[in-house]
């Protein structure tokens, strides 16, 4: 196998590469961000007494929640602000698709490229 | 200026080879790994208490322990073996092939920066809250800090990791203050675990909690592995980089067991579940002004030391596809004068600026969790290919971990329960940065992979691979 020679990158070719990078960079970690889909999905169980009792605290926490500068009204939405936890199936089995065929298709691919590099690598000894 | 790059670890300038300074010693890999990590116990872990309870954040404190210590061994096993800046991608590049090493620096990069800006994020709101200012707001201490950090990066790898390993100690040993302090031995007087914890509230949301809670699970540990990052800068890999790294988990594991113990028996579950600052929160709880200022000293402390290490961690991956022209080879310079990767460190600076100021904490460590979650279970495969190309006895290897396959197994599967629990509240952006890594991927694959050498990308001096 004879020896593989890579092109020269141009520098407008080298920044174009890097602009390519930096906004892939950006859409995929700033579009969440932007759409709103980041972060934790939690909401709050909105309860009509406002009590340290009704928020299931005892009078050692209800102490430390005074200590920290909250009173049942202000602890409430901290209190009562939880996660609800549904298994989204068809979310659930999308995300394993995507997973899956993204390790396939790294490993594969990668064991193409890794084949001309020990060619390429052992023939030249 | 320094341009193109030659052999590993080494550019060349104007005919002058210019390398990476074999300069460091296990204290430093020490260093760097706890420096990186430790601040997960002053904010992050916590977060597991929300998704789970406080016995889930305990659980999960243990469980994902044990898969950092699969990942420990395997890594050291590993690294010792081929030690090359970039750790893990150099590991890739040999053993699975190009495209996984592109992948597997991108998931170094982008855990790192996002755990800077996380850190960055932590030390601004703990000194507005400190200041008790109307008005006061976290950005230009955010600024200050990752450009300052950036700087020091800049000027040289040894003065960086010296000033690590002194704030790193600072902030561990507070800690271990914090904790005798309280009489850790007695509930009661200052602990109150039995009336915080009950059999009510112990585990709120029941078994799936305990799983949800894996994701904030990994932020005790997150980054140990960021120490086969130095292995071309450490005089003698093959010693330090096992020992740093090895007693680096050793030192999290303790701290992580003690930090829990406090802030579960001093704050109810609701709060410690979601303060950006659960260890001086103890110190205040406890009503000692000393332990409170000594609490947001080592906060910010285990900030800076964090974010410093991810610098110089993300800096060295990004610098690794430049060399190997993965990515342009403009990345790949060494500064003549203070021999760091500084084009890589000046790059990488804007980009995490950028999120620190638009991303808020827990969506920031959930992108670092993110890649590095992809990162561990590339480390389950790496190493049954790598036992499997060079069964043992074929090389010679620094360390050879004990148990092989079982951390491999055991790593895969918590992977695998991780990935599940960040679905669990956190699935868009799982699909949204797979989504990416995907696209990337292509691109790297169909296009960019042409501007690689080939042959030259296997710099070991080992025998041809079993199965080739």
């Amino acid at each position: 196998m004879s020896r593989y020679t890579p092109p020269e990158q141009s520098k407008t070719g080298q920044i174009f590469d890097i602009v390519v990078v930096v906004v892939a960079i950006f859409v995929a970690l700033w579009l969440p961000l932007k759409l709103g889909l980041a972060g934790a999905a939690k909401s709050i169980d909105a309860l009509d007494a406002k009590t340290w009792e009704a928020l299931g605290q005892n009078p050692t926490m209800a102490s430390i929640w005074e200590k920290l500068g909250y009173t049942p009204e202000t602890a409430h939405d901290v209190i009562q602000n939880r996660f609800h936890y549904v298994i989204d199936w068809p979310t659930l089995i999308i995300m394993a698709i995507v997973l899956i065929a993204y390790f396939v298709f790294l490993f594969r691919a990668s064991d193409r490229e890794y084949r001309d590099v020990i060619i390429e690598k052992f023939e030249d000894k | 200026m320094t341009v193109a790059v030659e052999t590993a670890g080494t550019a060349v300038n104007g005919g002058d080879r210019v390398s990476l300074l074999r300069v460091l010693g296990p204290a430093h890999v020490w260093a760097l790994g706890v420096g990186i990590v430790l601040v997960g116990e002053f904010t992050g872990w916590n977060f597991s208490a929300d998704k789970g309870g406080t016995l889930a954040a305990l659980i999960v404190c243990w469980v994902v322990g044990l898969l950092y210590t699969s990942v420990a061994m395997i890594d050291s096993e590993v690294t010792s073996t081929v030690a090359a800046a970039g750790g893990q991608y150099a590991q890739a590049k040999h053993i699975v092939g190009p495209l996984m090493a592109f992948n597997v620096a991108l998931f170094l990069v982008f855990a790192y920066t996002m755990l800077e800006v996380s850190d960055a994020i932590l030390l601004g709101d703990t000194i507005v809250a400190k200041a008790g200012i109307d008005g006061l707001t976290h950005n230009s201490f955010i600024a200050a800090t990752i450009v300052v950090l950036a700087w020091l990066n800049y000027r040289g790898v040894l003065m960086t990791l010296n000033v690590n390993f002194v704030i790193t100690a600072i902030a561990y040993v507070s800690i271990v203050i914090l904790f005798f302090s309280v009489s850790p031995w007695t509930q009661g007087a200052v602990l109150k675990l039995n009336e915080l914890v009950t059999p009510g509230n112990a585990l709120p949301y029941g078994w799936i909690g305990v799983i949800a809670a894996f994701q904030f699970g990994i932020w005790y540990y997150l980054g140990i592995e960021g120490t086969t990052q130095a292995a071309e800068e450490v005089r003698s890999p093959a010693r330090s980089l096992p020992y740093g790294t090895m007693a680096g988990m050793i030192t999290l594991l303790i701290a992580a067991a003690m930090t829990w113990y406090v802030c579960a028996s001093l704050m109810p579950w609701e709060y410690l579940g979601i303060t950006p600052y659960p260890l001086w929160d103890a110190g205040k709880l406890t009503g000692s002004p000393l332990l409170e200022n000594l609490l947001f000293v080592a906060t910010l402390l285990a900030a800076i030391a964090s974010a410093n290490g991810c610098i110089n961690d993300a800096a060295r991956a990004w610098f690794s596809l430049g060399r190997d022209r993965y990515l342009p080879s403009w990345f790949s310079a060494v500064h003549p004068k203070y021999r760091t990767p500084y084009r890589s460190i000046l790059f990488l600076l804007p980009i995490a600026l950028a999120f620190a100021f638009i991303a808020d904490l827990n969506q920031a460590i959930t992108f670092s969790i993110l890649s590095g979650v992809l990162q561990y279970t590339f480390m389950s495969i790496n190493i049954m290919m790598f036992r499997k190309k060079w069964p043992l006895g074929s090389i010679r290897r620094g360390y050879t971990h004990p148990f092989h396959p079982l951390p491999a197994i055991v790593l895969f599967c918590l992977c695998v329960v991780t990935y599940f629990a960040i679905f669990l509240g956190f699935g868009s952006q799982l699909i949204a940065m797979i989504a990416f890594y995907f696209l990337i991927s292509v691109w790297f694959h169909f296009y960019r992979y042409k501007f690689v050498r080939r042959g030259d990308q296997f710099s070991m001096p080992w025998p041809k691979p079993q199965g080739y």
